[in-house]
């Protein structure tokens, strides 16, 4: 274990341990984003948010008529 | 749409009109004070490419010379335009996506004179001819410290308000919003620490020397580019693009994936600008590399907003906001592509200290800032008002005139950049060189022209867009003038009886 810590520590090693570090972080989220379906489609479910302003029927239509 | 119900439920019981949920007073002037200084800012960038085309319009007044026009053009555009539309359009999206008022409306009114004050100073003090000659980053002291207290005053403003929101998800159009105003106020900080000559001078010296100098503004000045002119102008992608095609972005998991990869690759590529200087080469190296990775990030945005209309093509035949915004997109594409290519080391020896770059940033700033900036504001400046544009032809008017203009800048520029980039390293068989300096300075007379022509035609457009939103907000302005002075008057009969 000492020397892991020792290994990690060395400034040598520097670029193998941020490669280490960012490219697990990296992976980390994709399989976060991907893995779970019912995780998946909670996080889609967010693209709606933007529509969810257009708060009375008459400001959609004034919405839709402003459209070209 | 998953989250209605939870919309739903935030909204007050008795329907009330945006315009009276929200800030729109703030909104509005953020959206005019970008079109002043667009309409300015792009005016005097004609003007001195003109000058350099014909020098002689410099007329020999100082301080319209090319040095000091210069660097009020990219002010004026850069933080003028840019930074208006960035304000207005990020305190409008935070306030729409979170479904709560803007918080602290005074804080928000300092913003506002604030942030336009201190690129009105710029301006006068570059003509006066005081800069920190620092690229994108010429303020006086003085006005750094403006700055410095405006952003803080503005990240407040924006925290608060998505610590107040109704709707439990951040979307992620504010995530980019809040790495710009985040990154932004870290860049400005460091690149910024200077020793002031004295209490009442304009001048100072930086705190870094040589190198370390040169690769501190770099460091600004490409995350400049990375942070303000694109993450920010992402944000106003992400919400305002599926606003105008009526359609949810094509995949908000991928937007998450571009989101980081994006604010992590960025800080590590400002290096690229200093290659074969006195910065070590692996430094060099890194950030050469890093921006190739970037190009990954870069084109999975731009699917996922180009995507969003999927299915949904025919809009660009009726829609020309649509094209404004999916043209901003294929910009940013070509520009992402064109960046990553110029920070090759062999690439970049010949295109650096040659026009080829200055073609780029016009790819970047005009294709992919001004353009997605004018769709977002055509599509925001009518519901501020909660009216109808003026007229839809002088916007397809408009695209047109600025989509011939960049191509014929960005053509005009390559042929300059690598034109002078081969004359410039050109030998005979002796290993002397082949041209003289001023040789290639007369080869790039007409490049120059056609360059002045596209900045032209571009800024003809902005003057169009002025023009249109003048008609289609002052009617609505006098009506609502003509509406509170009879109210005036009525309560004051009223008073009187």
């Amino acid at each position: 274990m000492a020397d892991l810590w020792l290994w990690i520590t060395d400034l040598g090693n520097s670029k193998i341990v941020a490669l280490l570090l960012f490219f697990s972080t990296f992976v980390g989220i994709l399989i976060y984003l991907f893995s779970s379906r019912s995780r998946s489609d909670r996080l889609e479910s967010y693209r709606y948010i933007p529509f969810d302003d257009e708060d009375t029927p008459e400001q959609r239509d004034q919405d839709r008529k402003d459209r070209p | 749409m998953a989250q209605s119900s939870t919309a739903d439920a935030a909204r007050p019981s008795a329907p009330v009109a945006p315009s009276e949920q929200y800030n729109y007073a703030i909104v509005k002037k953020f959206a005019i004070m970008s079109l002043v200084w667009g309409v300015l800012g792009m005016g005097v960038g004609v003007y001195i490419a003109a000058q350099l085309a014909f020098p002689f319009l410099n007329f020999d007044i100082a301080q319209i010379s090319f040095g000091r026009f210069r660097p009020v053009h990219t002010t004026l555009v850069i933080f003028g335009f840019g930074g208006n539309a960035l304000f207005a359009t990020s305190y409008y999206v935070v306030q729409r996506t979170c479904q709560t008022r803007l918080f602290g409306t005074r804080l928000a009114e300092f913003t506002f004179w604030g942030w336009n004050a201190a690129v009105f100073l710029g301006a006068i003090t570059y003509m006066a001819g005081f800069t920190q000659g620092r690229e994108y980053a010429e303020f006086t002291w003085q006005i750094d410290i403006l700055i410095t207290v405006v952003w803080v005053a503005y990240f407040l403003v924006y925290l608060m308000t998505l610590l107040r929101r109704t709707q439990p998800h951040i979307y992620v159009a504010n995530w980019f919003f809040m790495a710009f105003i985040l990154a932004t106020a870290i860049l400005h900080i460091f690149n910024n620490l200077a020793v002031p000559v004295s209490l009442f001078s304009l001048e100072s010296y930086s705190l870094f020397s040589g190198v370390q100098d040169a690769m501190t503004q770099w460091w600004y000045g490409h995350n400049a580019v990375g942070f303000f002119l694109t993450a920010a102008f992402l944000g106003m992608m992400y919400y305002f693009v599926p606003k105008q095609a009526g359609r949810p972005i094509y995949s908000y998991r991928l937007s998450i994936v571009h989101f980081w990869a994006l604010v992590f690759l960025y800080m590590w590529v400002g290096a690229h600008h200093l290659h074969w200087t006195a910065l070590p080469d692996w430094v060099t190296t890194l950030s050469a590399t890093f921006s190739i990775l970037l190009l990954l990030p870069s084109w999975g945005g731009m699917i996922n907003g180009v995507m969003t209309l999927s299915g949904a093509w025919d809009k660009l035949r009726t829609d020309p906001i649509m094209l404004f915004m999916i043209t901003s997109l294929s910009f940013y594409g070509m520009a992402t592509f064109e960046g990553p290519m110029m920070s090759l080391k062999s690439v970049n020896a010949l295109s650096h200290y040659t026009d080829w770059t200055v073609g780029h940033v016009h790819s970047g700033a005009l294709g992919w800032v001004a353009m997605i900036t004018f769709g977002s504001l055509y599509h925001l400046i009518p519901r501020l008002w909660d009216t109808k544009l003026y007229s839809i032809r002088l916007v397809y008017v408009h695209f047109f005139l600025a989509t011939i203009g960049i191509v014929l800048y960005i053509v005009a520029m390559w042929v300059a950049g690598i034109g002078q980039g081969l004359m410039l390293r050109a030998f005979d068989e002796f290993g002397n060189l082949s041209y003289t300096f001023i040789e290639t300075v007369v080869f790039l007379h007409q490049p120059y022209v056609v360059r002045a022509l596209g900045g032209g035609l571009f800024l003809a457009g902005m003057l169009l867009m002025a023009f249109n939103i003048y008609k289609t907000v002052m009617p609505v302005h006098r009506a609502l003038k003509a509406a509170e002075s009879r109210t005036a008057g009525g309560a004051t009969a009223t008073a009187r009886a």
